[in-house]
C-alpha cells in the first residue's frame, strides 16, 4: 500500500496531507473494485451470452425495482461518505489557527515575492518554521495566480483585486517545490519557487540575516548572488540564448534598438531604469512584462547587479 | 398526443426496399443542391464532415503538443507558440468539434427518421444554424491567422483582457457559433414534441431522442449565457468597460462564474447525446429489450438539471466562500448518481442477450471501461479536500479526455458506425474497424492514465516546460498519443474505400427493432415513403418485425395531421 501511494502521490509533509490523501484512497480503492467489477461484467456476458445465430431469443427483462433502488442507493451512501470527509478535510484547510505565523505573498508574472514581519523579502523562495501553523496572505500584482505546493496538498487562487490566504503546517524540515497552477502567460511554467522548512531556530536565524548583505562579498558576487535570489535568471540568460528578456552577455555598453526605433546605450542609467520602471523602454521584439523591483532592491544591491552584468560578456 | 394514440388508423406492412434507386443523396445533384438543401440528413452529413475537419486538425495540434512534451525543456516549439497551440486544440475540439458532434452530426441525421417524420419542424432554420455555425468557424479561423489566441480554452480574466492577441476575433466567432447551438436546440424540441409519427407516444420514444430532449434543452438554456459573458468581454476589451478586470473596477471571478456556468452544463451538451448513442447500440447489439427505460430517459433530464447547479465546483480553489464550495460539491455527487446508474442499466441489458462484437458494440463497450474511469476520477475531483491538491494539474486533464474523449468521443464513433449503412448505403470492413478500435483503445489508455499519475504527484497543466521527474510520465502519454493517431489514420481510410468500394448495405443490417431502420439504405429522400406508424417500443425484439414496418394504408392520406408535409410529397413525386 506504501508503495501505490508513494507512487501515486508525492510525500505528505503537512499535516493535512494525510488526510487528503486518506479519502483519495477511499475513493481509488471503491472505485478499483467497482471498475474490476464491471470490467469482468463486461467481458463476462460478451463471451457467455455470444450471439450463436439470427434467430438468437432473449428474454424481456425491461426493469428490475429491488435492482435499480439498491444500486441507486448503494452509490448514493458511498458519495455521501465521500462528501462529508472531503468537506471536514476542507474546513480544516480553510480554518487557520490562530496562532499561525503570517507571511505576505505577491504573485507577479512571472516570479514569487514573500515578505516577512521583520521587513525581510525573498523572491521565489519560502522560508518557513516547521511544526508551527503557517498563515500565507496572498494577492497578485496583475494577473490570476494560483499558489500551490504539492507536498503541502494547499492551493489557492492568488487574485489582482483581493487577498486570499492559505495556511498550512510543516511537519518536517526540508525543501518542497512550489508551482503556479493558474496559466497565466508566457512564463507560466517557470514561475516555480522552492519552500523551505527550518527548525524554529534556524528560522529564526534566517530571518535575521537573509537581508543583510553580506559584507565580505565583492560588488560582482553580491551582484550575481541577488540575480540568482530574485529569479532574474529565470528571463535573461547570461550565455546569450534568448529567454522572455534579453540576455546579459555583452549587454553591457551596446546599443539597443528599442520598440519605437529609437537606439539607447545600455549603461548604468539604462540598466537601472529598467530594474525600477522595466517597461519605460522595451528593447525591440520583447514585451512589456517585467516587474517592478521597486521597493525590492536597494541601491547598494542595483550597483552591485550593475557591477555583475559589467562582467558577463 | 392521447388522442392520436387512440385514433383509429389503417395501415399496412411497407418492407423496405433492397437497393434503392433513388436515395437522398441521388435524389438531386451538384454542389448546388447541397448547399441549399433543405434535408435534414444531408445538413447532418454537412456537419459530420466539417467536424471530421476540424478533429482532425484539433488531433494534429495535439499531437504537436506531446510531441514538444517529449522533453522537459523546450524542443521545436517557444513558449508563445506552445500556449497558442494548447488554446487552439482546446477552442476547436470544444467549440467546432464536441458541441456540434452528436447533437448537430449525428442529431440531425437520424432524429427525424428515428420520430417517423419528414424533417426538422423548421427545415429552413436548420439550415441557417449550419451557416452560422460556418460564419462562426470563418471568424475563428480569421483570429488564428491573424493573430493567434493565447488565453487557454477557458479565456479567463484579467488575463485575455490584457493579452496581446487577437482574443476579440476569436470571441465573437464563438458568440456566433452559440446561436448555431440555440437554433439546433430549438429546432429539436419542437421537431421531438410535434412530429413524432402516428402511435410514437413518449413510452416509445427511443433513447437517443430523450437524450437528444434533454441536451436540446441545456442548449437553449445555457449558451445565452456564453453569449452575453463572451459579449462582456468583447466590450470590455474594445470598450474598456470595466466589468471583469480589476484595474479598471471589475472582479476577474465574476468572469469564472458565468464561464462556468454555461460551461458546465456544456460538458453535458457534450455528453448526454453520448449517452443515447450508447443506449441504442447496445439493445441493438444485444438484441434485447433496453433494462430500465424511464431511469435511463430520466436520468438524462435529472443530469441536465441538475447540471445547471454545479459549476462552482471549477472553483474551489478560486476564492468562493466556503459554503458555496459546500453546496456545489454536494450537488457534483449527486450528479454523479443518474450517470451511474445508465452504466449499471446498460450492463443489464447485456444479461442474457444475444451478443454481437460488431464495432459499434466494440466502441460502446470502450465507452462503458473508459467513462466509468472518468466517472470515478471525477468523484475524486468532487470531493473537496481532494480537489485542493488535484485542481488545474494533470489529473483533471486526464479526467475530462477520460470523459470527452472517452465517452463522447467513443460514443460518436460508436453511433458513426451504427448508423453508417444508412447514411452511405454502404457497409465499411469490419476487421479494419477492429484493429482500428483496438488501437485506439490501447494508445488512448497509454496516453492519459501516465497523466492521472503525474497530476495527482503534482504536474500543473498548462506548463510548456516542467521539472524531470515528469518524464516518463509525459513520454508513455506521447506515445500514446501516436497509437491513437495511427487508430484514427486507418479508420479514416476504411471509411473512405467504404464510401468508394464498400459492399451495398442492406436496409436493416443489425437485425434494429429502431425506426430509422425500416426505411431504405441510404435513406429515402423524405424518409419514409409512407407515414409510419408505431404499435410497438424500439427496444420490442419479442415482436416479430412486421410489426415495426407498419405505415398509413394508401388512400388515407387525408386524415394524416401533417398536411404540409403530404404536399411535398406529392410535388416531388417520388410516392410509390
Amino acid at each position: 500500500m506504501d508503495k501505490v501511494l508513494e507512487f501515486l502521490l508525492p510525500p505528505a509533509k503537512s499535516t493535512i496531507a494525510g488526510q487528503v490523501d486518506g479519502l483519495f484512497i477511499f475513493i481509488l480503492a471503491v472505485s478499483a473494485v467497482l471498475l474490476v467489477g464491471i470490467s469482468f461484467a463486461i467481458i463476462y456476458f460478451s463471451w457467455k451470452y455470444k450471439r450463436r445465430s439470427e434467430q438468437d431469443t432473449t428474454p424481456v427483462i425491461t426493469h428490475n425495482t429491488k435492482l435499480e433502488v439498491a444500486w441507486s442507493v448503494i452509490p448514493l451512501i458511498l458519495v455521501m461518505i465521500v462528501f462529508g470527509w472531503g468537506f471536514t478535510g476542507y474546513m480544516n484547510m480553510r480554518t487557520v489557527p490562530t496562532d499561525a505565523y503570517e507571511i505576505r505573498v505577491v504573485g507577479k508574472s512571472w516570479l514569487w515575492e514573500f515578505h516577512y514581519e521583520n521587513g525581510t523579502v525573498s523572491v521565489n523562495e519560502l522560508h518557513v518554521p516547521a511544526n508551527r501553523p503557517v498563515n500565507l496572505v496572498m494577492s497578485s500584482n496583475d494577473v490570476i495566480h494560483s499558489f500551490y505546493i504539492p507536498d503541502y496538498r494547499v492551493k489557492r487562487d492568488v487574485l489582482p483585486n483581493r487577498y486570499s490566504n492559505v495556511w498550512f503546517e510543516a511537519m518536517e524540515t526540508g525543501e518542497s517545490v512550489i508551482f503556479c497552477t493558474e496559466y497565466c502567460g508566457r512564463a507560466h511554467s517557470n514561475m516555480i519557487a522552492t519552500v523551505t522548512a527550518h527548525s524554529e531556530s534556524d528560522f529564526e536565524n534566517w530571518l535575521a540575516t537573509a537581508n543583510v548583505i553580506d559584507e565580505s562579498l565583492s560588488p560582482v558576487e553580491l551582484g550575481k548572488e541577488l540575480i540568482a535570489k530574485n529569479g532574474c535568471n529565470a528571463c535573461h540568460s547570461v550565455d546569450g540564448s534568448r529567454m522572455v528578456g534579453p540576455s546579459y552577455k555583452g549587454s553591457w555598453m551596446a546599443e539597443r534598438e528599442l520598440e519605437d526605433g529609437s537606439v539607447v546605450t545600455v549603461d548604468a542609467n539604462y540598466l537601472r531604469e529598467s530594474i525600477l520602471e522595466p517597461n519605460a523602454k522595451i528593447g525591440a521584439g520583447y514585451d512589456p512584462v517585467m516587474p517592478s523591483y521597486q521597493g525590492l532592491l536597494s541601491d547598494r544591491e542595483i550597483d552591485a547587479i550593475i557591477e555583475y552584468i559589467k562582467t558577463i560578456d | 398526443m392521447e388522442t392520436s394514440a387512440l385514433k383509429r388508423l389503417q395501415v399496412q406492412r411497407f418492407k423496405p426496399e433492397e437497393n434503392p434507386e433513388i436515395h437522398y443523396l441521388n435524389s438531386e445533384r451538384g454542389l448546388w443542391s447541397w448547399l441549399s438543401t433543405v434535408d435534414h440528413k444531408r445538413i447532418g452529413l454537412m456537419y459530420l464532415a466539417s467536424i471530421a475537419i476540424f478533429f482532425f486538425i484539433g488531433g494534429v495540434l495535439a499531437l504537436v503538443l506531446r510531441t514538444e512534451l517529449l522533453s522537459p525543456a523546450q524542443s521545436f516549439l517557444d513558449a508563445d507558440v506552445y500556449n497558442q497551440v494548447f488554446t487552439l486544440h482546446g477552442a476547436i475540439m470544444i467549440f467546432f468539434f464536441l458541441v456540434p458532434s452528436v447533437p448537430a452530426a449525428l442529431g440531425n441525421f437520424i432524429l427525424p427518421i428515428q420520430l417517423g417524420a419528414k424533417d426538422v419542424a423548421f427545415p429552413r432554420l436548420n439550415l441557417a444554424s449550419f451557416y452560422i455555425y460556418t460564419i462562426g468557424t470563418v471568424f475563428t479561423l480569421v483570429a488564428i491567422i491573424t493573430g493567434a489566441v493565447d488565453t487557454g480554452w477557458t479565456f479567463y480574466t484579467p488575463y485575455s483582457t490584457e493579452t496581446g492577441t487577437n482574443v476579440l476575433l476569436m470571441t465573437l466567432g464563438i458568440f456566433i457559433l452559440g446561436f448555431s447551438s440555440i437554433l439546433t436546440g430549438v429546432n429539436f424540441i419542437v421537431t421531438i414534441h410535434k412530429m413524432r409519427a402516428p402511435g410514437m407516444t413518449w413510452s416509445k420514444l427511443p433513447l437517443n431522442v430523450w437524450s437528444l430532449y434533454a441536451t436540446s434543452i441545456i442548449q437553449v438554456l445555457a449558451t445565452p449565457v456564453l453569449a452575453i459573458t463572451l459579449l462582456l468581454l468583447v466590450m470590455e476589451r474594445a470598450l474598456g468597460i470595466g466589468i471583469f478586470d480589476p484595474a479598471l473596477g471589475g472582479d476577474p471571478v465574476l468572469f469564472q462564474h458565468f464561464f462556468w456556468f454555461y460551461s458546465h452544463p456544456a460538458v453535458y451538451i457534450m455528453i448526454v447525446p453520448g449517452f443515447g448513442v450508447i443506449s441504442e447500440v447496445i439493445s441493438t447489439f444485444s438484441r434485447k429489450h433496453i433494462f430500465g427505460y424511464w431511469a435511463i430517459a430520466l436520468s438524462s433530464l435529472a443530469i441536465a438539471f441538475i447540471g445547471f447547479l454545479v459549476w462552482g465546483h471549477h472553483m474551489f480553489t478560486a476564492g468562493q466562500s466556503s459554503l458555496a464550495s459546500m453546496v456545489f460539491s454536494f450537488l457534483t455527487f449527486l450528479v454523479g448518481i443518474p450517470t451511474g446508474i445508465k452504466i449499471f442499466n446498460w450492463l443489464a441489458t447485456m444479461y442474457k442477450g444475444s451478443i454481437d462484437l460488431k464495432a459499434p458494440m466494440l466502441y460502446a463497450m470502450v465507452f462503458l471501461f473508459l467513462f466509468t474511469i472518468g466517472g470515478f476520477t471525477g468523484i475524486m475531483l468532487g470531493a473537496l479536500s481532494v480537489d485542493i491538491h488535484l485542481h488545474d494539474t494533470y489529473f483533471v486533464v486526464a479526467h475530462f479526455h477520460y470523459v470527452m474523449m472517452g465517452g463522447m468521443v467513443m460514443a460518436l464513433l460508436a453511433g458513426l458506425h451504427y448508423w453508417w449503412p444508412k447514411m452511405f448505403g454502404k457497409m465499411y470492413s469490419e476487421v479494419y474497424a477492429r484493429i482500428s478500435c483496438a488501437l485506439i483503445f490501447i494508445g488512448f489508455n497509454l496516453a492519459f492514465l501516465p497523466q492521472f499519475v503525474m497530476g495527482a504527484q503534482g504536474m500543473p497543466r498548462r506548463y510548456f516546460n516542467y521539472i524531470d521527474q515528469f518524464q516518463p510520465f509525459h513520454q508513455l502519454s506521447t506515445m500514446g498519443a501516436y497509437i491513437m493517431g495511427v487508430g484514427f489514420v486507418i479508420m479514416f481510410f476504411y471509411l473512405l474505400h467504404s464510401l468508394v468500394r464498400g459492399e451495398k448495405a442492406a436496409s436493416n443490417p443489425w437485425g434494429s427493432r429502431a425506426l430509422e431502420w425500416q426505411t431504405t439504405s441510404p435513406a429515402a429522400p423524405h424518409n419514409f415513403e409512407h407515414t409510419p406508424v408505431v404499435i410497438h417500443g424500439p427496444y420490442d425484439y419479442h415482436k416479430p418485425m412486421s410489426e415495426f414496418q407498419l405505415g398509413i394504408a394508401h388512400g388515407h392520406h387525408g386524415e394524416s395531421h401533417q398536411p404540409e408535409t403530404l404536399e411535398t410529397v406529392a410535388e416531388t413525386g417520388t410516392r410509390p
